[in-house]
């Protein structure tokens, strides 16, 4: 357990020290900060908008939220790419190979390092919403419904860049992989309106079902489950891969 | 000392590495004792690297097994990999990191105490000449600083075992200079495999030495530190040569080989000089002796001839009567 946290403590460190989180963290807090803007500004000019939903919490979880599920998608691969790829590419992944730690360790390690990223852009989701507090009565449970989705929907989305990141020496190529892979998984979304056989089956497998009812505050477990398993299943498949290449 | 008494800290046997259809490594057989520092000797492409990465566990071999110390590597990985350290071709630092920053994520890898890191770590920064480079990135620093950040890397958990793969490569004069010093003072410690295409320095360095070439070891045997170079043949011209049998009693001779144009070759037994007592016999039998002198393999005839795939032509042999 402790080479995990060692792993993960220095992945935490590689991804701050290098300049592509920092501006991606910018990028998002720029984008969110501009929709937040708005959605503020509609609310307060349109009071009878209120009606329809069942308050600010409700309307900021819903508008924001909603949208940061769409700029997470573009923005976890860029962070993924590197995991694997680049270390296999410069011959570091050498130092983790020939230490005596298992490969568990070192996909767990790695994926605990991504999660401190992936915290910092949930403390940008919520530290927005937050700033309303002084001024009105927040339903704290509704966006904290929607922050676990958020960060259930970004664990996902991390453990799959992990495993493409396995699969190729190019991490260029592992974003784009990536990139391709969660669409397809968000877009199944669309087949299950269709009249085709196994419609529900689809629309249960799409990534985005499951975080409707969380953005809408239902916490419903059979969701938080499908998105430990998707990641669970991911960082196995990761694990899978390391140990074939070695062979 | 008996060398042959010596803990054994790696046992590799029938190493094989098959990519597809293409063979890098066949039936490799490798014992490193306590105290040695073997040199893997060969030509580029001969197996050198893809047998330290199998013995490192970087790699898993097509057949065969390695154990270190006693710990098979295929069983536990774990247990065996605390026992090593590995410096392969390209030293695996993180440019991005400082010195220190990357030492302790090696010390906590690798498995040294929390409370004995920070002494691991000078250990380790004096022991490689890095204590002025500390809070350096490591990407700013030179080839040879980095090759000296990932040896120190190596010794940090003061394994009993380094693989270091081709370790002065890339470097100039004076840094290739420092590295083999440093290699040497880390062999009084350490029991060290090396490798490397370029023979001074595994004469310079080891004490024995393992010749591969295309996969296959065609030489193990101790380098003789000594002054003189070792000889084990003394050839010997003779006009008016005796029976092949009074050449045999010759005192320091094992055994006798008639050649072409009355030359005669004397295998010298064990680490006798006969070239006295044939002169001798010569004079006092009136031999006619008009040529004697040793036939020594240095190292570098024995690596030219196995690895470049010629096979030597011998002299005419006349088999005496």
């Amino acid at each position: 357990m402790s080479s995990v946290l060692t792993i993960a403590r220095t992945e935490a460190r590689r991804i701050f020290v290098s300049p592509l989180a920092w501006a991606v963290l910018a990028v998002l807090q720029l984008i969110l900060g501009f929709v937040f803007i708005n959605l503020l500004y509609n609310y307060a000019r349109d009071s009878q908008m209120g009606g329809q939903y069942m308050g600010v919490a409700d309307y900021m979880g819903g508008g924001l939220y909603g949208f940061a599920t769409i700029l997470l998608l573009l923005v976890m691969p860029l962070l993924t790419m590197r995991l694997f790829a680049e270390e296999r590419k410069s011959g570091t992944v050498t130092l983790l190979f020939s230490a005596p730690v298992s490969l568990i360790e070192i996909v767990l390690g790695k994926f605990l390092g991504l999660m401190s990223f992936m915290l910092a852009a949930l403390l940008l989701l919520a530290l927005m919403p937050m700033s309303l507090m002084p001024g009105t009565h927040l339903d704290l449970g509704r966006i904290a419904a929607g922050l676990l989705g958020v960060l259930l929907l970004m664990m996902a989305f991390g453990a799959a860049g992990l495993f493409v990141s396995t699969l190729t020496r190019e991490p260029t190529i592992a974003a784009v992989v990536t990139f391709g892979l969660l669409l397809l998984l968000w877009l199944l979304q669309i087949l299950s309106s269709q009249e085709i056989p196994f419609a529900s089956l689809f629309g249960y497998l799409s990534l985005i079902s499951h975080f409707e009812s969380l953005q809408r505050g239902v916490f419903n477990s059979a969701d938080v489950i499908y998105y430990l398993l998707f990641t669970g299943l991911f960082l196995w498949l990761a694990v899978q891969r390391l140990d074939l290449e070695r062979t | 000392m008996n060398m042959e008494n010596a803990e054994i800290l790696i046992e590799a046997r029938s190493l094989s590495k098959q990519y597809g259809a293409r063979t890098a490594v066949s039936d490799l057989n490798l014992t490193l004792r306590k105290g040695d520092i073997l040199g893997l000797l060969g030509p580029n492409g001969a197996g050198k690297s893809t047998t330290m990465k199998m013995l490192a566990g970087c790699l898993a071999p097509s057949a065969g097994e390695v154990r270190i110390n006693s710990i098979s590597l295929a069983d536990d990985p774990t247990a065996a990999k605390r026992s090593l350290g590995y410096l392969p071709e390209q030293p695996p630092v993180y440019p991005e990191l400082t010195v220190q920053e990357y030492l302790s994520y090696c010390a906590g890898l690798h498995g040294v105490p929390r409370g004995d890191r920070a002494a691991a770590i000078d250990r380790s920064k004096q022991a490689c000449g890095l204590t002025d480079v500390g809070q350096r990135l490591i990407g700013n620093l030179s080839k040879g600083y980095q090759q000296r950040v990932g040896l120190a890397q190596a010794i940090i958990h003061r394994p009993p075992v380094i693989i270091l793969d081709e370790p002065t490569v890339g470097l100039d004069p004076i840094q290739i200079r420092e590295i083999r010093s440093l290699i040497k003072e880390l062999g009084r410690s350490h029991s060290v495999i090396l490798s490397s295409h370029i023979l001074p320095e595994i004469q310079a360095v080891c004490s024995r030495v393992m010749i591969v070439n295309k996969g296959r070891v065609v030489y193990a045997e101790a380098i003789d530190q000594s002054a003189q170079p070792l000889f084990n043949t003394v050839v010997a011209g003779l006009r008016r040569a005796p029976a092949v049998d009074a050449l045999r009693g010759i005192a320091g001779v094992s055994s006798v080989t008639a050649l072409a144009g009355d030359l005669f070759r004397f295998e010298v037994a064990g680490s006798a000089d006969p070239r006295e007592a044939i002169a001798d016999a010569a004079a006092r039998g009136s031999w006619g002796l008009f040529e004697l002198r040793t036939v020594g393999k240095t190292l570098e005839e024995t690596f030219v001839e196995l690895t470049s795939g010629d096979i030597v032509v011998h002299d005419v042999i006349k088999e005496a009567a």
